[in-house]
């Protein structure tokens, strides 16, 4: 009986909460109340946002739907994935191309879409490179890499790939520094202040292409870059790095380190580099680093060697880079949405400095200076200070922005989400997260007019959120309504590979954006290209037999194969000759030691096989294409070397 | 016990539909298909849009012949021989033109409502793709077609 009166009244309980849903005034409770009914997007339905998610340690990029936080599709970028022959077909090899030869693997920490005037714009959306060195352009079209570009006097590639207002640079400051490539690296390591240096590349983009350039860099005192954000409105033409181990230590940096009360924030005018570069000021320095692209028409990436950047020091230049003292070990470097205030997250301080642009350019403007640090110009802490916000909590990392003036920075060892206001710096609310935020992200979050209503937590430890699956957890993710005046968690997310930095868009910028559904078979100018089944074929020359194969619902053509011999290269040009949104081919053979091709329609790719005995070795296709798809398989004879089976191929089509 | 629950169920369902106005469904009301016209299929073509001269436009069926090479000849037969799809041997007598270009460039809606394609789909059992053919690339299959059905 208690019971019963219990779920009556329950009822009536979601009976005033609904009500009051549909108006919001108060979502100070909605954890408890109407938190499904934020994040529920029913069947057919679309989420309200893209969230474009790096992926850590796995390389790629994942990108969800917001609020519902389901997972609409991975990106390769820097990685290798057999599941999308990334890597693997002959045209994707190139795209992992490096100075170091091919690299399969990457780990990616931060994402930046491209904006037009400060505001999204919904074209491209960039990645960086950790461990070797690289920036990502994907094509928000395709939803594929579209260019990779390696860093030459690299390494750590962490401030990466932050972008100014109109997308004019990408830009890469080097987490370790390292002696410059063109000298002699094979030093003593406790020669760290001598030798290491750190650089800042500045990577043009062009402006209707994309196109990416190392338009030129910047060495700087071998100190660790970490993050940086570009100045916007009143800022724009500036740049904002956070710097650590100002010590310049070489060993037990979590020691060594973090002596100093202050490290810095680095603000660098690139405006005025920009000038110093067209007047020829730069010096070239030999070097080598891979640039690589991928045509939507030829379906191949090309890759190429390129071996020299113009380099400015910033020694040499008063005017280009200032340091500006900030507690403590800074982490974050985030710029507010009007480009007045920089926010440096130093993660052993007890307090979060907040720096005026406008300040700092009276600091310059008086030379109200600290000495210098190797020949930079330090500003005083207090001449560039806007406030501290005291008392934040325990360890500040990242700080997004809403568009209502208020700043929300993840703690990263008291496990919250702080929001406080910029101009007065008061405190005004506090979430906890579970557990240990990293990242935040507040769709639009660094845009000169933020979209707000959700945040986004990146959480590095997930512990008891999710059913448990052995040692290793799957990454967690936290969606907080932002709406209100009290930040209120709404849904547990799990991610793939270690989530870091990301950003998110409203879903109509991206899909009105002219999302490419097939790619036109005219168009195709692959040079294995067979545009219809009569074109189909097989040529040998020499050991490399060539098969010109087409795919359609729901046969290859051809698809029996004989007269190939041990000794030999295979190579399956397989071109998808449908022409309709979602009917990609997969094609897989047998033994073959890389991976499936997924192929799209209208488009040609090539599965390099190098058969290892003699025998029958069928090939299929992968992606349930129709109801025969099942029959949708040929084979392939391999014969010894030096038989004398000719080379034949056929459909078998009746006669 | 039971009968409260449902209560509670009831007034809980009632709270959902009053505090979200409802369902405000945009999905269009299918066409019955008893306004679907057989001999016409279903597109933007029809007897005023479509004509086809007595003799043969040959420039038109040699570009048609392209592309049913690029988009078409993978399942279809010149012959009157099913391959995946239907032999195109005198389809141009079987179909008139306006039901042949519907065809071609809108087929998932005819699937679902021609009653001869559904015969032909049961035999089939694969759905004709969309190739994306435009309306000139369309034509010129059509006059193809009637190439193949030894109009000169």
């Amino acid at each position: 009986m208690n019971k019963s009166i219990g779920l009556i009244s329950l009822s009536a309980l979601a009976l005033v909460v609904m009500l009051g849903s549909c108006r919001p005034k108060n979502t100070a409770n909605a954890v408890s109340g109407d938190a499904a009914s934020k994040v529920y997007v029913a069947p057919g339905k679309f989420d309200e946002l893209y969230n474009f998610v790096s992926g850590g340690f796995s390389g790629q990029m994942s990108v969800y739907g917001l609020p519902s936080g389901r997972l609409l599709r991975v990106i390769p970028i820097f990685s290798v994935d057999p599941e999308k022959g990334w890597g693997y077909s002959e045209e994707t090899k190139p795209m992992l191309n490096t100075s170091h030869g091919f690299v399969p693997w990457d780990d990616l920490h931060h994402v930046q879409l491209s904006k037009t005037n400060g505001e999204q714009d919904g074209r491209w959306v960039f990645g960086n490179a950790n461990n070797t060195p690289r920036v990502a352009r994907i094509d928000l079209k395709t939803f594929r890499t579209a260019e990779i570009i390696e860093l030459p006097n690299s390494a750590g590639n962490h401030s990466s790939p932050f972008i100014t207002e109109n997308t004019e640079y990408v830009v890469a400051g080097t987490r370790f520094s390292v002696p410059p490539d063109d000298v002699n690296g094979d030093v003593a390591i406790s020669s760290y202040k001598k030798n290491f240096k750190g650089t800042l590349s500045f990577i043009s983009v062009g402006k209707e292409d994309g196109k990416m350039d190392i338009a030129f860099q910047i060495q700087c005192p071998g100190v660790n870059f970490d993050l940086s954000r570009a100045g916007k409105g009143k800022s724009h033409g500036w740049f904002f790095f956070s710097c650590y181990n100002t010590e310049q230590a070489n060993t037990l940096l979590e020691v060594n380190a973090s002596q100093k009360d202050k490290d810095f924030v680095m603000a660098v005018n690139w405006k005025k580099a920009e000038e110093y570069i067209k007047a020829g000021k730069g010096k070239k320095q030999a070097v080598r680093y891979a640039h690589n692209t991928y045509s939507d028409i030829t379906h191949s990436a090309t890759s190429e060697i390129k071996t020299e950047v113009t380099v400015l020091d910033s020694k040499e230049f008063a005017d280009i880079c200032y340091f500006i003292p900030c507690p403590k070990s800074p982490h974050g470097c985030d710029v507010d949405p009007t480009g007045e205030y920089i926010v440096g997250s130093g993660k052993l301080a007890a307090l979060i400095p907040v720096f005026s642009f406008d300040k700092i350019q009276k600091a310059i403007a008086d030379k109200a200076y600290d000495g210098d640090y190797e020949g930079i110009p330090v500003i005083k802490y207090e001449a560039a200070l806007y406030g501290e916000v005291k008392k934040p909590g325990l360890g500040p990392l990242h700080t997004e922005f809403d568009a209502k003036g208020n700043a929300y920075t993840s703690m990263f060892v008291s496990s919250e989400i702080v929001k406080w206001n910029i101009k007065d710096l008061k405190v005004l609310d506090r979430a906890p997260t579970y557990y240990s935020v990293g990242h935040l992200c507040v769709p639009g979050g660094d845009a000169k007019t933020p979209y707000g209503k959700y945040l986004i937590a990146y959480n590095k430890i997930t512990k008891d959120r999710y059913l448990p699956t052995g040692p290793e957890l799957a990454q967690s993710a936290q969606l907080y309504d932002i709406s209100g005046d009290k930040m209120q968690m709404i849904l547990d997310f799990p991610t793939i590979g270690e989530p870091h930095y990301a950003q998110a868009a409203p879903a109509d910028l991206i899909r009105n954006n002219g999302q490419v559904k097939i790619f036109k078979i005219e168009d195709n100018k692959h040079p294995y290209v067979t545009k219809g089944e009569s074109d189909s074929k097989v040529v040998r020359e020499g050991n490399k037999v060539h098969v010109y194969m087409t795919a359609i619902r729901s046969h290859f053509s051809p698809d029996n194969i004989e007269g190939v011999k041990m000794g030999d290269e295979v190579y399956f040009h397989i071109t998808n000759l449908e022409q309709d949104w979602d009917v990609p081919h997969g094609f897989a053979v047998k033994g073959a030691s890389n991976a499936e091709l997924l192929i799209m329609p209208g488009e040609t790719s090539t599965l390099k096989w190098t058969p290892d005995k003699v025998g029958m070795f069928p090939i299929y296709c992968t992606d349930f294409c129709s109801a025969l798809h099942q029959e949708m398989q040929g084979y392939v004879r391999v014969s010894p070397a030096g038989s004398n089976v000719p080379l034949t191929f056929s459909l078998n089509k009746p006669e | 016990m039971k009968k409260n629950i449902s209560i509670a169920i009831i007034i809980l369902g009632a709270s959902l539909l009053y505090a979200c106005g409802g369902s405000t469904s945009t999905t269009p009301a299918t066409t019955s298909t008893s306004s679907y016209d057989p001999n016409r299929g279903e597109g933007k073509f029809n007897q005023e849009n479509v004509t086809v001269a007595a003799t043969l436009d040959a420039t038109m069926a040699t570009t048609g012949e392209a592309i049913a090479g690029t988009k078409c000849t993978s399942c279809h037969k010149l012959t009157g021989e099913k391959l995946v799809g239907p032999g195109w041997k005198a389809v141009t007598e079987r179909r008139r033109p306006e039901w042949i270009m519907n065809f071609i460039t809108n087929p998932d809606p005819m699937i679902d409502k021609d009653p001869a394609v559904q015969a032909s789909l049961e035999l089939c059992l694969v759905r004709m793709p969309n190739q994306s053919l435009s309306d000139v690339d369309a034509r010129n299959v059509l006059e193809f077609m009637r190439k193949n059905d030894g109009i000169k």
